[in-house]
């Protein structure tokens, strides 16, 4: 019952934020995101997996399995658990969002109860996102974070919200309802042989053949067709060159603490589907597409990079470097090796917590500044010693310096790519890929290069001063965390690793 | 006919309700107009709720259940289907009573307007119940009457008035039509019990009559239901009445037109008889839902006024429901059915919520455009909170039952072999989220024109807003009432 009373506890905390007087919102609000924290950290304690929660012969931690509506043909049941492939990101949730709560005191003026109830409910439905093992249930989870996140950014964001708010809102729903039509029609495709939505269930069918035709196609014109159906909707999520355009636009609208939970976590949500739904359940169509995906993923390496690249804005910069890191996952996840996918689970881990600081850092810089734009701001080194500095760390994480997590995830994504039996000619994507990382550190540097160091020069009026305590607490946090993962990847490879390796074995990867 | 008392102890849902409604009556016509609106308030929701009680215990102790008691020389019947369906009627009305409390506070004749509500639901309650045509009639007419005078109730109001005005033309009109059917199959059966009709059908040689009869019941229902081309009043009528009214025709009076269309073809016209004589009912109910689905959320999707807007979008959800009937005969009947009771139940909450929100901006003296709910979060958090509930619930997102219950419709109507109505309700759910969410937009996110007049809090209308906000999303986990309305509709296929 922990997984229940988890998410009981932040959507209570979500409801009494949303009443409180705005005066003690900000306060009560962390304290409050502090209980799932503190949740999860003794879940931690008295973690116990082995296997991945969809495969047979696993033991599921914290599982839960209560029967709920009886439908014919297919039950709906309230099925939780957690595995070494989803418990990471819980904990990547919950830390986050404490942290999301603190960097937002500066910036959160206006209507302020209202946003922290909307962030407390949202990270319960990504609790419910990662522990929930019944696709249907899932899925409500799934769309519940939309609204918040509509809302998020349609109400404090910048000067185009509504624009952004409304992309995303559209952009993502279309994405679920073509991914809930895939997976259905898959669902009703194996027909009698799962009697409900349970993923694990719905999984062992399709590895033991079940799939039949459906309106004169073949099981395997289904399986293709439902596999292109499925990733285009997590595609969108994740998100993929080239749907990945509505991507930008939130996150720069958007104020800096839900920027640091959409990169940090909500982008999170469509590769944990992946892995779930399209490289576990339908792993043999995902090994047959293993050149298509892995071209799209090292593409979209590159391209983000490109972009990245060539923005003006600090904020941009993060966003489409986003792009860039989530393409690694997807070369991983494609790999089939144990490294490969759990490298990129563990990237998955690891971007969350360096983009959420790299936005974090750079919104320290804007509340200070009131500009994210390169040309308009040099030298802040002198005036905000310690955000720059944590900025500089953050970059560097993010271009991979070893002793950082980014590197642990990189490393072994690159390792398993290098390996991948299933995918042709995997040196050759793996080598392009490894160029992304030179780009990276050429757009990083040369923004921090322009804006950090140099002679003092703001083209505001405004007066530069040092960050307050709350500001840099999290940033503080965050850069420690991440070395932490760094030096020690396997206080969550261990676990990942159990979960991964059945997978690899699918994949013929070991 | 000499009536026991058990007879009156299993209507006990209904007859709560009509001497609740006579009550109010007799304690208004003591002083008319100086009555006291809390009082009359808490009698109403008083007697609602008694019946609300009973009919739930009846519910689940298995009065009635499953073949039906059978009442009055078989004029009435008490199943589970029926008591789905009171309870259905009984929980909106108590909604709309709990709201009127505040919405009516400047307004003269409380006293009538609560017993109309009250007798309006006690047709309606009786609607779910009547197994004979004359039954279906009398009650149809006592809930459509009370319905009339209540749209029409804001009688200085020249939009209240004229849409009043035209749905009782349309009604007298539709109700002529009905009747003149029912006076057919009964020239061609000999009978207005519901199966007896069904044995004089396989003896008629009146086909042709009996068909013009059915066609004429069927544009009855349609009315009644707000089905197209039966629609044109729902948006007059809605837009003009106090959106208390609108919540209650909306939702309550459409669920209980859609038990009678339930019974009465199921019973009295039996698919595998009717088929035989080349009356293909399930035919034009498929017909019918298609087309309502797609010009109520198209219509819906052009509107400047929201009341307009809610009312066609009510006018797509009937088309919704009328999979129940147009996807029978595909072997999944039970499962059909129960799915378009099951969405009925949650339109009750969801779509009385939303008109009750309409009505929180009446009462603030705005709400026509959806300009005028710009940035309202400011004067109503927790309203503004429920209502983006009950719109996305519509719209179908699983933030409330209204997802679960499209899907549950569309896959019995996928199992049943009529993928093609699934297809087309799922586009219009697509279609809908559109104009629901521009609601949400102007509540959360648009910047407000004018200030609003908060000098007095509707505690009444507020909690009536949470209490359907709290039952719309607490059927997601109590979704499993869904066996309940396919055993209830299993019951009466079989």
């Amino acid at each position: 019952m922990l997984i229940e009373a988890l998410i009981a506890v932040t959507l209570v905390a979500a409801l009494v934020v949303f009443l409180i007087p705005e005066a003690y919102a900000p306060q009560v609000a962390f304290v409050l995101s502090l209980l799932p924290l503190a949740g999860s950290l003794y879940m931690w304690t008295r973690f116990d997996a082995s296997g991945n929660a969809l495969l047979e012969g696993s033991t599921v931690a914290f599982e839960t399995q209560a029967q709920w509506i009886a439908l014919d043909p297919y039950a709906i049941n309230w099925h939780v658990g957690l595995d070494g492939v989803s418990f990471p990101l819980l904990v990547l949730t919950t830390v986050l969002v404490p942290l999301a709560i603190m960097s937002a005191w500066t910036p959160i003026q206006e209507r302020i109860s209202q946003f922290y109830g909307l962030v407390l409910f949202m990270e319960a439905s990504l609790i419910g996102v990662f522990s929930t093992l019944d696709f249907f249930v899932w899925f409500v989870f799934w769309e519940a974070v939309l609204i918040p996140m509509y809302l998020l950014i349609g109400v404090w964001g910048g000067p185009r919200r509504k624009y952004a708010a409304i992309k995303f809102f559209v952009y993502t729903n279309v994405a679920s309802l073509v991914m809930f039509i895939g997976f259905i029609t898959l669902v009703f495709a194996l027909g009698d042989s799962v009697t409900s939505f349970g993923m694990a269930e719905i999984t062992q069918a399709l590895h033991n053949g079940e799939l039949s035709g459906v309106a004169g196609l073949g099981p395997d014109t289904v399986a293709l067709l439902c596999f292109v159906a499925i990733f285009f909707g997590f595609a969108v999520k994740v998100p993929i060159f080239p749907v990945h355009t509505w991507l930008p636009d939130a996150h720069v609208e958007a104020p800096t603490p839900v920027s640091v939970l959409l990169a940090g976590v909500l982008l999170k949500m469509g590769t944990y589907a992946l892995l779930r739904f399209n490289f576990t359940m339908l792993y043999d169509v995902a090994a047959a597409l293993a050149v298509p995906i892995a071209a799209l993923g090292v593409f979209s390496v590159i391209y983000g990079a490109m972009l990245a690249l060539a923005q003006q804005d600090l904020k941009r910069i993060v966003a489409y470097s986003s792009i860039s890191s989530m393409g690694y996952v997807i070369l991983g996840l494609v790999a089939f090796t144990v490294y490969g996918i759990g490298g990129a689970t563990f990237q998955m881990v690891a971007h969350g917590l360096i983009s959420g600081l790299m936005f974090m850092a750079v919104g320290v810089i804007y509340n200070a500044t009131h500009t994210r734009m390169v040309g308009d701001i040099s030298g802040m080194a002198d005036r905000m010693p310690i955000a720059v500095g944590i900025l500089i760390a953050a970059a560097f994480g993010y271009m991979g310096l070893p002793l950082m997590a980014g590197f642990a995830g990189e490393f072994m994504i690159f390792l398993g790519a290098f390996q991948s039996t299933v995918l042709p000619s995997a040196p050759i994507f793996t080598a392009v890929a490894m160029f992304g990382i030179v780009i990276v550190a050429g757009y990083l540097l040369f923004a921090m290069q322009r804006t950090l160091f140099g002679e003092y020069r703001l083209a505001t009026d405004y007066e530069v001063t040092r960050a307050p305590l709350h500001d840099v607490v999290p940033l503080f946090v965050l850069i420690g965390l991440i070395i932490l993962l760094g030096v020690d990847p396997d206080i969550f490879f261990t676990m990942i690793q159990d979960a991964v390796d059945p997978l690899a074995e699918l994949g013929g990867g070991l | 006919m000499v009536t026991d008392a058990g007879t009156w102890i299993a209507l006990a849902p209904v007859v709560v309700l009509a001497v609740t409604s006579f009550a109010l009556f007799l304690l208004d016509s003591v002083n008319p107009g100086k009555t006291n609106n809390g009082l009359l308030a808490g009698l109403s929701l008083a007697g609602v709720l008694g019946s609300l009680a009973v009919t739930v215990w009846y519910f689940f102790t298995g009065v009635g259940r499953p073949e039906g008691l059978s009442l009055l020389g078989d004029q009435v019947i008490v199943d589970g289907m029926s008591l789905f369906f009171t309870f259905i009627v009984t929980s909106v009305a108590a909604l709309v009573v709990l709201a009127s409390y505040d919405y009516l506070h400047d307004q003269p004749h409380k006293g009538e307007f609560y017993s109309l509500i009250v007798l309006a639901a006690t047709g309606m309650a009786l609607m779910a119940n009547a197994n004979s045509l004359m039954t279906v009639f009398i009650s149809l007419e006592l809930a459509s009457l009370s319905s009339y005078a209540l749209v029409a109730f804001l009688k200085h109001n020249r939009g209240s008035v004229e849409g009043g005005l035209k749905y009782f033309l349309i009604g007298a009109l539709s109700s002529a039509i009905f009747v003149y059917g029912i006076s057919l199959v009964y020239a061609t059966t000999g009978s207005l019990q519901l199966g007896a009709v069904a044995a004089g059908i396989e003896e008629t040689e009146n086909v042709g009559i009996l068909g013009v009869g059915t066609l004429m019941l069927v544009g009855g229902f349609a009315y009644k239901t707000a089905s197209v081309p039966f629609h044109f009043w729902a948006p007059e009528a809605y837009e003009g009445a106090p959106a208390p009214v609108s919540a209650f025709i909306s939702s309550a009076s459409k669920a209980a037109g859609f038990v009678i269309a339930f019974r009465v073809f199921v019973e009295a016209f039996p698919l595998d008889v009717v088929a035989g004589l080349g009356i293909d009912w399930v035919l034009i109910f498929q017909v019918l839902a298609v087309v309502t689905m797609l010009v109520g959320n198209f219509a819906a999707a052009l509107q400047e006024n929201v009341k307009r807007m809610l009312a066609y979008s009510s006018v797509g959800h009937a088309g919704y429901v009328l999979i129940g009937l147009a996807a029978l005969g595909g072997g999944n009947d039970a499962a059909v059915m129960g799915a378009a009771m099951m969405h009925l139940l949650v339109y009750g909450f969801m779509n009385t919520g939303a008109f009750l929100f309409i009505a929180l901006a009446e009462y603030r003296g705005v709400g026509r455009t959806f300009e005028d709910y710009n940035g309202m979060w400011r004067q109503s958090p927790i309203a503004c909170a429920a209502v983006t509930v009950f719109l996305f619930s519509l719209a179908g997102l699983p933030i409330g039952g209204g997802f679960l219950s499209k899907y549950v419709l569309f896959t019995a109507a996928i199992g049943a072999g009529y993928w093609w109505l699934a297809a087309v309700g799922a586009l219009a759910s697509a279609l809908s989220l559109f104009y629901y969410s521009r609601l949400v937009k102007a509540i959360w996110i648009e910047d407000p024109i004018r200030e609003l007049d908060v000098s007095r809090q509707p505690v009444g209308l507020y909690a009536a807003i949470v209490a359907a906000a709290v039952m719309t999303v607490a059927l997601i986990p109590a979704f499993p009432v869904v066996d309940l309305a396919q055993a209830a509709a299993g019951a009466l296929l079989a």
